[in-house]
């Protein structure tokens, strides 16, 4: 399983994997904000948390398409599917290595991002937590829609269209969190744990969705 | 053999001779069911009195409610059909899936414009992001996905799975829609029937809309008996094309 990880991880920083993609279309789309709503620091500070999420999402959504496809082009997968280890388990490392390589970057560039958008220190702060829990869970609803359009040959428009409504949850209590954090009546903590229960959640079926998913299209 | 013909099994519909037998029995009984439960529900519809606070417009209501209902219990068909598709891998099941999916999106859209123009005199807005609406919104773009997936496949049998899985990957969001109006506390208005105590609804509403209610459950189980029926046609045809294709082919070797 360790193998496995490291080999994914080596996969994506060598030879164009596009680890740093991931961050580079983060950084446009914040930077695409400003231009849209106008540079009025008040305005943007208040739309920051909304901001980082949106690009997060959109961020994790982009090396989906590739997970499976390319280890079923180079028959790699049934090699995976064929292994003594369960099947869910083997998803669940490759879903782990996807958010290693897409999500935590994501939350690394996120104080960098929060203060160009004029985002408190509390609220930068308020925003890693909260894209640390919850990025976890779009990689975990990715494997789903990346399994299941592993033998389309253009698959990347639909499993945007099939995931982006699955994780819009994680999206409300995301920012509802950081609201949380940053005004006082609305509480942090119950959508937080709404967060953390979301990835927990998705962590077991997600891998196992995708399973049912791959064994079909193995054979 | 007493127990065969005792109970009719749903594998009996595996053989789709069979089911298209039941299907062509079936279509003309539910559809004359369907418009005399539609013809008397208008009319109780229009004789409804007016309400003193909405008027007129609440008679959007024995249209859109009903709607609503039809929208999730087409995705609960689905979600049944994926079941089918998964455990016992039916054959009938990817086809019912596939088939429910235009006609809940439809319900979906038939419910959202309604409720849009029942909204602009009510609430005096066409949109608003309320927690309601918004699930629906969603609802809406999960058929909208699920249709593109099931027309992306070259093999239709090769998007039975993909499509089941998918679909129980959104039933999640049913609960989420139904409870969304007692979960937040936005602008649409909590349910008023199903409830487990009374109706909080005069018996001269009641009775029209679970009239209708019922009307839109016969639609939409006489237009997927129709859809079903369609999808095995075409599947048939599917299959004479690809025999005819291959026939030249084998005549040269």
């Amino acid at each position: 399983m360790f193998a496995l990880l490291k080999r994914e991880i080596s996969l994506s920083v060598r030879a164009g994997g596009g680890a740093l993609t991931g961050v580079l279309f983060f950084l446009a789309v914040v930077s695409v904000f400003p231009f849209a709503v106008g540079p009025d620091t008040k305005l943007l500070s208040h739309l920051a948390p909304a901001i980082l999420w949106i690009g997060a999402l959109l961020a994790s959504l982009l090396g989906l398409d590739r997970l499976f496809a390319q280890e079923r082009e180079d028959g790699s997968l049934d090699i995976l599917v064929m292994q003594p280890h369960p099947l869910p388990l083997t998803i669940f490392v490759k879903a782990c290595a996807h958010w290693l390589m897409t999500g935590l970057p994501l939350v690394m560039a996120t104080p960098l991002f929060g203060i160009m958008l004029n985002l408190s220190p509390l609220g930068i702060g308020a925003t890693m937590i909260t894209l640390l829990a919850g990025t976890p869970a779009i990689s975990f609803i990715g494997v789903v829609g990346a399994a299941v359009s592993v033998k389309l040959p253009r698959g990347g428009m639909l499993i945007s269209i099939l995931v982006l409504p699955l994780v819009i949850p994680i999206l409300i209590f995301g920012v509802a969190a950081i609201t949380g954090a940053l005004e006082d009546p609305a509480p942090f903590t119950a959508p937080f744990l709404f967060v953390c229960a979301i990835t927990l959640f998705t962590s077991v079926l997600g891998p196992l969705a995708a399973s049912i998913m791959l064994r079909h299209s193995a054979d | 053999m007493t127990t065969e013909t005792l109970k009719p099994s749903i594998w009996a519909f595996a053989n789709p001779t069979r089911f298209m037998g039941f299907a062509n029995k079936a279509i003309p009984v539910l559809a004359t069911i369907t418009l005399g439960l539609l013809a008397i529900g208008l009319w109780m519809s229009f004789n409804a009195p007016e309400d003193y606070q909405q008027g007129y417009t609440v008679l959007i209501m024995f249209i859109h409610v009903p709607a609503a209902w039809l929208a999730m219990m087409s995705y609960s068909v689905m979600c049944f059909s994926a079941i089918g598709t998964i455990v016992w891998r039916h054959p009938l099941a990817d086809v019912s899936l596939r088939s429910a999916a235009p006609l809940g999106a439809m319900f979906t859209i038939l419910a959202l414009a309604t409720g849009s123009l029942w909204g602009k005199p009510m609430w005096g807005t066409w949109w608003e992001w309320d927690a309601r609406m918004t699930s629906v919104l969603v609802l809406l773009i999960i058929y909208l996905g699920l249709i593109a997936l099931s027309k992306a496949f070259e093999e239709p049998s090769e998007a039975a799975l993909p499509l089941a899985v998918m679909t129980l990957t959104g039933a999640p969001l049913l609960p989420i829609i139904k409870f969304s109006v007692d979960w937040w506390n936005t602008l649409h208005q909590p349910a008023s029937v199903s409830r487990f105590e009374r109706p909080a609804m005069s018996a001269e509403f009641l009775y029209p809309l679970l009239i209708m209610a019922i009307a839109y459950m016969a639609i939409f189980f006489t237009l997927h008996l129709m859809a079903m029926r369609n999808e095995i046609l075409a599947r048939r045809i599917r299959t004479l094309k690809m025999q005819a294709a291959r026939k030249p082919a084998k005549g040269d070797a």
